[in-house]
């Protein structure tokens, strides 16, 4: 069963991971990348991770959502009506990228790997978050702590900048960038 | 099969790096950072349904990998923001700041 769904969704997922970066429109990029975490997330429920898996795709469809607004809102041709090619340093990337995939797969076969220990329990969920609430408490108030924090410093960074804003960025800027300037003849 | 699913990942992993060096525009970038944690999860998830299914660390690094993607989307799209509102730059090559 795990091998035939991995026949399946593996080859998909690859694929449509390596269309993001062909298809001519961002739209159909986004589509693609969805696609494969998708296929990721099918893989992790068949790995008996039901709750992670599901967790993934969810996430993904949600992130998807919001990446198709800030395409919208930052892309000058969102729909692909014109080819889209924006690319820098193409070759060097893919020879680092071709390079890493080669050094990655021969540590994969060259690597004694050890036997599996121990069985997988009845409910992984459970155990998850046993160990989130134990032992990974740490962990968890770590991950807590930094999500808290990224939102914070996503509001400020994303807010429109306020009157100090008009003294540049090191706030030496004088005199200061006024809409409209004060004072007789103006 | 263990090997397989981190032939995978690997593979996710490569494409995404293509796409995060290659790439000039921001949201793009973005698309391969995900890519590369996609193949992380995919391997994290290998390893612990292949090497040890006992322990929920495997679990717990998935956990961590999706935190850390969010926090990539979320601080992502709200630097994309804050340098489009001051110089209407979308593109990596048009930030180059900090280059000397």
């Amino acid at each position: 069963m795990t091998t035939a769904v991995f026949w399946v969704l593996a080859p998909l997922a690859a694929a449509s991971g390596f269309m993001v970066f062909r298809f001519g429109s961002m739209a159909r990029a986004t589509i693609a990348l969805l696609v494969s975490f998708l296929a990721s997330g099918g893989l992790l429920i068949v790995l008996g991770l039901a709750y992670l898996g599901t967790v993934v795709i969810l996430m993904m469809v949600m992130e998807m959502v919001i990446m198709a607004v800030f395409m919208i809102a930052y892309m000058m041709n969102p729909a692909g009506l014109m080819p889209m090619a924006m690319f820098h340093n193409k070759r060097a990337s893919l020879a680092i990228s071709l390079t890493v995939f080669a050094l990655l797969a021969a540590g994969i076969f060259v690597t004694r790997w050890p036997r599996r220990a121990g069985t997988a329990p009845r409910d992984p969920t459970f155990r998850l978050g046993e160990a989130l609430m134990g032992p990974q408490m740490l962990t968890m108030v770590t991950l807590g702590v930094t999500l808290l924090a990224t939102m914070v410093g996503a509001v400020v960074l994303a807010t429109h900048r306020g009157r100090y804003d008009r003294f540049g960025d090191d706030l030496k800027r004088r005199p200061p960038t006024d809409p409209a300037r004060g004072g007789v003849g103006r | 099969m263990l090997q397989l699913f981190l032939l995978l990942a690997a593979g996710l992993f490569s494409i995404g790096l293509y796409g995060a060096l290659s790439q000039q525009s921001i949201v793009m970038i973005m698309m391969g950072l995900e890519l590369m944690l996609n193949g992380v999860i995919v391997a994290a998830g290998a390893f612990w349904h292949y090497l040890a299914p006992a322990s929920s660390a495997g679990q717990v690094i998935v956990v961590a990998v999706v935190v850390a993607m969010a926090v990539e989307m979320a601080m992502g799209f709200a630097v994309v923001t804050a340098i489009f509102r001051a110089r209407d730059v979308d593109m990596a090559d048009m930030a180059s700041d900090l280059k000397r």
